[in-house]
């Protein structure tokens, strides 16, 4: 059978990826050129019309001072997040892959919180931030203890401790293979050399580990910065819209202040900041490699 | 003699040292589960009970059952947890077979096509999913009319996973799958598409079950997209039943404890099974 004609070439392709290939075309292709249109209209959301406004949405875009104001609250929530998470993802796979006895327990133990959804994340520590700690507190200091989540400050910490306890597992499986993937043998030939533990991890194992810690920085910088489940059951924006972060402030001013063009020009900003960050996660990976 | 002294002294140092990381692993485990033990503390209470100490382990009430068969009924659990174990199965199975076929192809064929096919999957991964749920809505929604059906989250579940998990086939086939093999089954009057299902695909196991869990995990839990696109009760997912069942029943603190833990507990179940699989795929995920 020829194999090079077009013919052959085309009943090929439809056979092993032309489902996939309507499938995301209709799925992402498609909306996402549509939304570049839906930028350009001041559509309401119920009527057939779309009245065509050209830059309208942009410049409102840029006006919503509520949205900068979301913006701005969100890179600080991810840059403590981010360093948090790794933090202590780090530690926990150092710890589980000391050859501790029952590491793999402990494994399966701390990647618990991966396995549940976000929304009833979110509502379980509402109630531990609400009802359990605020019972701790007053029983410890006898006093008047307010919920942290109460406080505009306190909201967002308490959402930084939920992303650290919800993501903190799933990198530590990162770091683990990361660990996994250094040679005893070069461990071994460092403590002869007189290396410390301590010292084996900072020059040998971090070193050798780049490509764990670019995976998971990139991972955990894109899920904190698009944060929407934990956000809506645990706070809701509350205390007075003061913890709503860019992907809520989204959302309702699409859907709830039906603004779906502005909404859209502002998701739109939102996909700029995480298409760079993606850009600078291809060339830290590349660099990475050469040196490795 | 020096030397065995020494080694004992080593190996003391080493036994206390593992005891104590043990002992502060104890202690990290205990924090982390300590969320879901105030919820399984709190379900058999009554509401008078939590409200008076969340903390205690029984209510002055006593042990109670009563808010498992209330949540049930109002929040509809089994309905939901049809739903989700419907739209989890189909969309899972649809992404796993899809995206192995399309990675064969552009794996094995260097068509420009191809790769037009596949550098696009690739930068869309970086597409947030709020940039594209606007238009989903207004085109499903306004246009075509389909939203509110459980197929059309299936469809949009798997056109959303398809990228990362062709990219994953990607790497299995390219570094897996020995060519001699399918040269020696197309010699042997195999088809592609024979070959691929009879050589191939076995062989991408692990690839399948690492994929399987990531993409099993993310649809069962998912709250955004189904939100959008079932709005009528009878298709809800256990995601949205919580969700919902919250905002009606809020104060009513034993309920909320039930249906969390109604929630929560089919994936936790699963996992009691298959945590050493769900570990050693993400793991293994991990490295590329």
């Amino acid at each position: 059978m020829k194999t090079n004609t077009m013919g052959y070439k085309v009943r090929q392709y439809l056979l092993f990826a032309g489902v996939t290939t309507a499938v995301f075309v209709m799925v992402v292709i498609v909306p996402f050129i549509y939304g570049l249109y839906l930028t350009m209209t001041s559509w309401d959301g119920v009527s057939k019309s779309k009245p065509f406004v050209g830059i309208a949405n942009y410049i409102s875009a840029f006006a919503d001072s509520g949205y900068w104001v979301s913006l701005g609250r969100t890179f600080i929530y991810s840059a403590i997040a981010v360093i948090l998470v790794n933090a202590v993802a780090f530690i926990l796979a150092y710890l589980v892959t000391s050859g501790i006895r029952g590491q793999n327990f402990f494994r399966a133990g701390f990647f618990i919180p991966n396995l549940i959804g976000g929304i009833v994340l979110g509502y379980v520590w509402k109630f531990v931030f609400n009802k359990a700690l605020v019972s701790l507190g007053n029983a410890i200091t006898s006093g008047n203890v307010k919920s942290l989540l109460a406080t505009e400050t306190g909201a967002i910490i308490a959402l930084i401790i939920v992303s650290v306890w919800q993501y903190a597992g799933y990198m530590m499986l990162i770091y683990v293979a990361g660990f996994m993937s250094v040679p005893d043998e070069v461990i071994e030939a460092a403590k002869i050399d007189g290396c410390t533990g301590t010292q084996s991890i900072i020059h040998i194992s971090i070193p050798l580990m780049t490509s764990s810690f670019v995976q998971c920085i990139f991972l955990s910088i894109t899920r904190c910065f698009m944060v929407y489940d934990v956000n809506l059951s645990l706070t809701n924006g509350d205390p007075y819209g003061s913890s709503a972060l860019a992907a809520m402030h989204v959302y309702n001013e699409a859907f709830v202040n039906k603004n779906y063009g502005t909404g859209q020009a502002e998701a739109l900003i939102l996909f700029i900041i995480c298409a760079i960050i993606g850009g600078i996660q291809v060339y830290v990976g590349k660099k990475g490699e050469v040196q490795a | 003699m020096m030397e065995n002294i020494e080694n004992a002294a080593a190996a003391r140092k080493r036994k206390i040292r593992n005891a104590l990381v043990f002992l502060l692993l104890i202690v990290l485990f205990i924090a982390f589960i300590f969320p879901f033990i105030m919820v399984v503390i709190n379900v058999f209470k009554v509401k008078a009970d939590i409200t008076a100490n969340p903390l205690a382990l029984i209510g002055s009430h006593g042990f109670t059952l009563e808010n498992f068969p209330a949540a049930i009924k109002k929040m509809n659990f089994w309905n939901a947890f049809g739903n989700s174990v419907i739209i989890t199965t189909l969309a899972t199975i649809g992404t796993i077979l899809l995206s192995a076929l399309t990675a064969f192809l552009i794996v094995r064929n260097d068509w420009k096509v191809n790769k037009l096919l596949f550098v696009l999957m690739i930068a869309s991964m970086v597409i947030p999913f709020q940039v594209l749920m606007i238009p989903l809505v207004s085109l499903y929604g306004g246009i075509f009319g389909i939203l509110n059906h459980r197929l059309t989250l299936v469809f949009m579940h798997i056109g959303f996973s398809l990228s990362m998990a062709t990219f994953m086939f990607h790497g299995a086939i390219h570094t897996n799958v020995p060519v001699s093999l399918e040269e020696a089954a197309t010699i042997d009057g195999c088809t592609k598409w024979q070959t691929f299902w009879k050589v191939v695909f076995p062989i991408l196991k692990p690839t399948i079950a690492t994929v399987t869990i990531i993409d099993a995990m993310a649809f069962w839990n998912d709250y955004l997209l189904p939100s959008l696109v079932l709005g009528r009760k009878e298709l809800y997912t256990l995601p949205i039943a919580a969700k919902v069942f919250y905002g009606t029943y809020s104060t009513d603190t034993g309920l909320v404890m039930a249906s969390l833990l109604l929630a929560m507990l089919p994936i936790l179940v699963l996992y009691m099974f298959l945590q050493r699989y769900i570990v050693e795929g993400i793991t293994s995920g991990a490295v590329k």
